[in-house]
């Protein structure tokens, strides 16, 4: 693993490709994300507004 | 305070470089795509109807579910991953994710598939994926892999799973068929993985993992392909003439059956040099085109069975 970033003080400066990295994580979150909200979404439309509501 | 000690405080944290492709490649992705196709039969062959939307919501989900098992497999097999040539560029063995980054991703993509699967589709079908989840990861990889040779045999039952649960997620209930379907993967995995381990019995002799091949030897481990072989075609061809599939599909698993049985013979008979390398390599990769052919059959005929009445 590379580990080249280097401590500025007490704080950590991360390398370019770390943080090109932290991004694409980041966007790839999002989108499941989105996609997670809009599949619920798209269940109402489907079963109703109760979709959640069910005898247990 | 030690010098190593000393060492530990000093090191900077570990930040990840990780990319988006190292995390999709702890998915397996090869493996998922079996999973998918096994899944969406199971969705596919089941009677009634359910909506497209939570039709692919149930497969998304059983996909999810199975890269995130494959996910937690990884974290929990990186310690013999890098020993193995066939799984040293993993991204845990390569470096480029810590086990724990991948066993919370794992666990992540886990319990977000199965209460998506539940909250949207069936709670039945959440369930039996959150059985297939634990099955594979606690029953096989914790405590089946590293023990016993039969590993590979009691742990095929989580990949047999997906067609049932898909079933389930279409029906909220189990029957036969879907029974049928897992039977028929479980017998299928012996003779997979087993030719696998034969043409790498040295990979898993070195990390431990005490595959058939290494514990009882290879020519004990040929008799085994061969029985779980015959066994297999009887159990695929069977729901034809027990009428729960009909005949394209009964002559169909007959005729892959007699060619996996015709590698299964020649794995037995050639047990050293080229040949035989070559008939273990010639089985496990016929092995593949069989299930998904087996699986794809029943697609059609249920493809070609709703789509007749439209032309005619």
């Amino acid at each position: 693993m590379d580990s080249n970033h280097k401590p500025d003080g007490d704080r950590i400066v991360l390398t370019e490709a770390q943080k090109k990295r932290r991004r694409e994580r980041s966007i790839a979150i999002a989108c499941a994300l989105g996609v997670l909200v809009l599949l619920f979404f798209a269940v109402t439309f489907i079963k109703g507004p109760g979709v959640l509501v069910r005898p247990v | 305070m030690s010098v190593v000690d000393q060492k530990a405080v000093e090191l900077p944290p570990r930040i990840s470089e990780a990319g988006v492709a190292d995390y999709f490649a702890l998915l397996k992705p090869r493996v998922m795509s079996l999973v998918i196709f096994t899944a969406l039969v199971g969705l596919m062959i089941a009677p009634g109807h359910i909506h497209p939307v939570l039709g692919f919501i149930a497969i998304l989900c059983i996909a999810v579910g199975a890269g995130a098992s494959d996910a937690l497999n990884m974290a929990l097999e990186g310690d013999i991953d890098v020993l193995m040539s066939r799984t040293a560029n993993r991204p845990i063995p390569r470096g480029r994710i810590t086990r724990g980054e991948a066993m919370g991703f794992g666990l992540t993509l886990s319990f977000f598939s199965v209460m998506t699967l539940g909250a949207l589709v069936n709670w039945y079908a959440g369930g039996l994926l959150a059985f297939t989840i634990f099955f594979y990861v606690v029953i096989y990889t914790m405590g089946l892999k590293r023990r016993t040779a039969q590993n590979i045999v009691i742990g095929g039952a989580a990949g047999a799973l997906p067609p049932v649960v898909a079933w389930a997620a279409a029906t909220g209930s189990l029957s036969v068929e879907p029974l049928l379907l897992f039977l028929i993967i479980f017998f299928w995995t012996p003779p997979h993985f087993w030719a696998l381990a034969l043409f790498r019995s040295d990979d898993y002799a070195r990390a431990g993992v005490p595959m058939l091949p290494v514990v009882a030897g290879p020519d004990a481990t040929r008799l085994q392909i061969l029985l779980y072989t015959i066994v297999l075609v009887a159990i695929a061809a069977a729901p034809w003439p027990l009428g729960y599939f009909d005949w394209i599909y009964g002559v169909t698993s007959l005729i892959l059956g007699a060619g996996m049985l015709v590698l299964a013979i020649e794995v037995y008979r050639h047990r050293t040099g080229s040949q035989a390398l070559r008939a273990t390599r010639r089985l496990f990769a016929f092995s593949i085109l069989y299930l998904f052919a087996l699986f794809a059959v029943l697609l059609l005929d249920v493809v070609a069975k709703a789509v007749a009445p439209l032309i005619w």
